[in-house]
């Protein structure tokens, strides 16, 4: 990919949305009927960023950690429990039924998973001429011509409008979902891991195709994944969550050659580099990511983290501006260039020097 | 018809397109229920198109006698008051069906439309809607409608709502169940996300997933409703003479029991066979609309 391509709209851009202190907590009951506790799983907790107009941010972070749950709640497919979201300095949040249903034609979702995300009786033309019939654009021949257009844009055979979605193969039928959220032409999507239910062969068509319509459209995208390279292919910014919350938010190329919180270090050092003969030192992550219902104190990371002190288990890290425009969420964050063991044993040494 | 050759993107189509799988194809794997579809297709023709045939009165009084034996003119000879029987059967079984159909629908109606609402909507809704329900079912059914039939009246119309009325729960339970289901699917809340109105995913993306559902449980429905219908007739609660039913005819024969079996003979095994067909085409319809069971 040329470098070149990458615009980065973050020098003088103003937000499109913008998320403020917003959580999302599901309660889970525990114990018996009368004993039981009720406990609270903070699946999104006070996680406040904004998303420039025009650029994709990438969301990563395990599984579990609350990145989609975060992307459907900005555009309140569910409602969150605390926060706000302004979409065009508005908060959402406060709209009405109907409202909020007139705004839908601005921002839209693509699905994981291009089996249930499409209704198996309807026809390709039906599910993307939903679009224009709930919000009365267009009729007839004209709306089918509408819809003809849209299905050629994603790189399907027009041909195929009166065929239904288990006639597809499954990067076709997230071709057919990536056509349904865009044809109204929405300035905001979420894409919710659009990729990680195809085979890797399939997984760079649809990135491509979505970084040419994001382009040619002037998307503004929140790119949710699991995979950093995929994140890396295709983000402005990368922001990474953990248990609930971001920890750091940089531009992709700060984040991916000089990480600032040790957890995104620890996930780098485990991609696979291309070239066999580059060796890279791995840094693997002791433990389970602890439970969402019952996190640590301090620092949610605290727990894996090879740099923890107990300053860590009492005080949370807010998400600071540790270098220019590198947010990240850390007591300790590395310097630009150090690398998680430099790091490691610089600690080490530190302490070493306090026994002495 | 689409052939799997490759497309735009590069891949391959999944599968060619088959086009929609024939139900009654579908029903052929299932012999019983199979047959009892084709034996209902003959039933609910000879009864709706009989008549316009056999154009004997079956309120008139024959000149063959009461209790006539089998003729030429009088196939299943006469009854107790010299009507000819095979015409009674014939509007009885009219009658009968009617009954049967329109409750069944009646019930699919109130069924799926609280069913559907109380688990799309969930909450005051779903509580409010679910509690009716689970009341109304714990009413012993049969006492309701002796009740309701003696309070209201015995014309068809009231004898179709009462029997509506009680046999509703059973389809709202199993609609309220797929509608938890199904409203779960991602593509129902991409139509959420799409700014279509609750009424618009209700009845555009949930209820057409449950039609298979509704068509099972209405053949159910219409078997138990056609049974009811023959309940109360004999009880003497139904639709009244001289309308011929095939419930109120078997009330009737049976002083005649000793001396003229046919005639409880014929709209007993009549109420049996069309009951037992329904059943069977329920339990067929259940495998064939079951995307799960379709073989190739």
């Amino acid at each position: 990919m040329n470098p070149e391509s990458k615009s980065h709209p973050t020098e003088q851009a103003e937000p499109l949305v913008k998320i403020e202190n917003l959580k999302k907590y599901f309660p889970i009951k525990g114990g018996g009927y009368f004993t039981g506790s009720k406990k609270i799983v903070k699946a999104v907790d006070n996680v406040t960023f904004e998303i420039y107009r025009g650029e994709t941010l990438g969301l990563v972070g395990e599984s579990g950690c609350g990145k989609s749950t975060l992307g459907r709640n900005i555009l309140r497919l569910q409602e969150p429990t605390d926060g706000r979201v302004f979409f065009k300095e508005e908060n959402i949040l406060a709209y009405k039924g109907h409202e909020m249903r007139k705004l839908r034609k601005q921002m839209q979702i693509i699905y994981q998973d291009p089996f249930s995300s499409l209704n198996p009786r309807f026809t390709v033309g039906e599910i993307i001429g939903e679009m224009y019939d709930i919000h009365g654009i267009a009729k007839g021949a004209e709306k089918e011509k509408k819809i003809k257009e849209m299905i050629e844009l994603v790189g399907l055979d027009p041909s195929r409008y009166h065929n239904y979605p288990h006639e597809f193969s499954g990067g076709q039928r997230q071709r057919i979902g990536i056509a349904r959220a865009l044809a109204l032409n929405p300035e905001f999507v979420v894409a919710d891991e659009p990729v990680s239910a195809l085979d890797v062969s399939v997984q760079s068509q649809i990135l491509n195709l979505l970084m040419k319509l994001k382009e040619e459209l002037g998307l503004t995208m929140l790119f949710i994944a699991h995979g950093l390279n995929v994140v890396r292919h295709i983000s402005d910014r990368v922001g990474v969550m953990y248990l609930g919350k971001i920890v750091e938010l940089s531009e992709t190329d700060n984040i991916f050659d000089n990480p600032a919180h040790p957890y995104t270090a620890a996930l780098l050092s485990t991609v696979p580099e291309a070239d066999p003969r580059l060796k890279k030192e791995r840094i693997v992550l002791k433990g389970e990511v602890p439970s969402p219902a019952n996190p640590p104190s301090g620092c949610h990371f605290r727990t894996r983290c090879p740099l923890a002190t107990e300053r860590c288990a009492i005080e949370e890290p807010p998400l600071l501006e540790v270098r220019d425009k590198h947010f990240a969420a850390c007591h300790y964050p590395l310097e630009k260039g150090q690398t998680l063991k430099q790091a490691i044993s610089s600690k080490e040494q530190s302490q070493e020097s306090v026994t002495i | 018809m689409v052939s799997a050759k490759p497309t735009l993107t590069g891949e391959i189509d999944a599968k060619p397109s088959q086009g929609k799988t024939s139900v009654l194809k579908a029903l052929r794997n299932n012999k019983v229920a199979y047959v009892s579809f084709w034996f209902l297709v003959l039933i609910h023709i000879a009864v709706f198109l009989g008549p316009v045939v056999w154009r004997v009165n079956p309120e008139e009084l024959q000149a063959a006698g009461s209790l006539a034996g089998w003729s030429l003119q009088h196939p299943f000879g006469t009854d107790d008051l010299s009507r000819d029987v095979f015409a009674r059967m014939l509007h009885g079984g009219r009658v009968t069906l009617i009954v049967g159909l329109a409750a069944m629908l009646f019930s699919l109606l109130i069924g799926t439309v609280v069913g559907a609402c109380a688990g799309f909507f969930g909450k005051v809704v779903e509580s409010i809607l679910m509690r009716i329900t689970e009341a109304m079912m714990a009413i012993p059914t049969f006492f309701f409608i002796l009740v309701a039939l003696t309070v209201l009246g015995t014309s068809p119309t009231m004898v179709i709502v009462v029997i509506a009325l009680a046999g509703w729960m059973e389809i709202a339970r199993v609609v309220y169940g797929e509608t938890l289901k199904w409203k779960e699917y991602e593509f129902v809340e991409a139509a959420n996300a799409s700014g279509a109105t609750p009424f618009r995913i209700l009845t555009k993306y949930i209820i057409p997933q449950i039609v298979p559902s509704i068509i099972v449980a209405g053949t159910l429905t219409i078997a138990a409703a056609i049974l009811t219908e023959s309940a109360i007739s004999y009880l003497g609660l139904g639709i009244q003479a001289p309308t011929a039913t095939w419930g109120n005819m078997l009330q009737n024969s049976q002083q005649y029991i000793w001396t003229a079996p046919v005639l409880g003979i014929l709209p007993g095994v009549a109420i049996t066979i069309v009951v037992l067909a329904y059943n069977f085409l329920g339990d067929g319809l259940r495998d064939a609309l079951d995307p799960k069971f379709v073989k190739k």
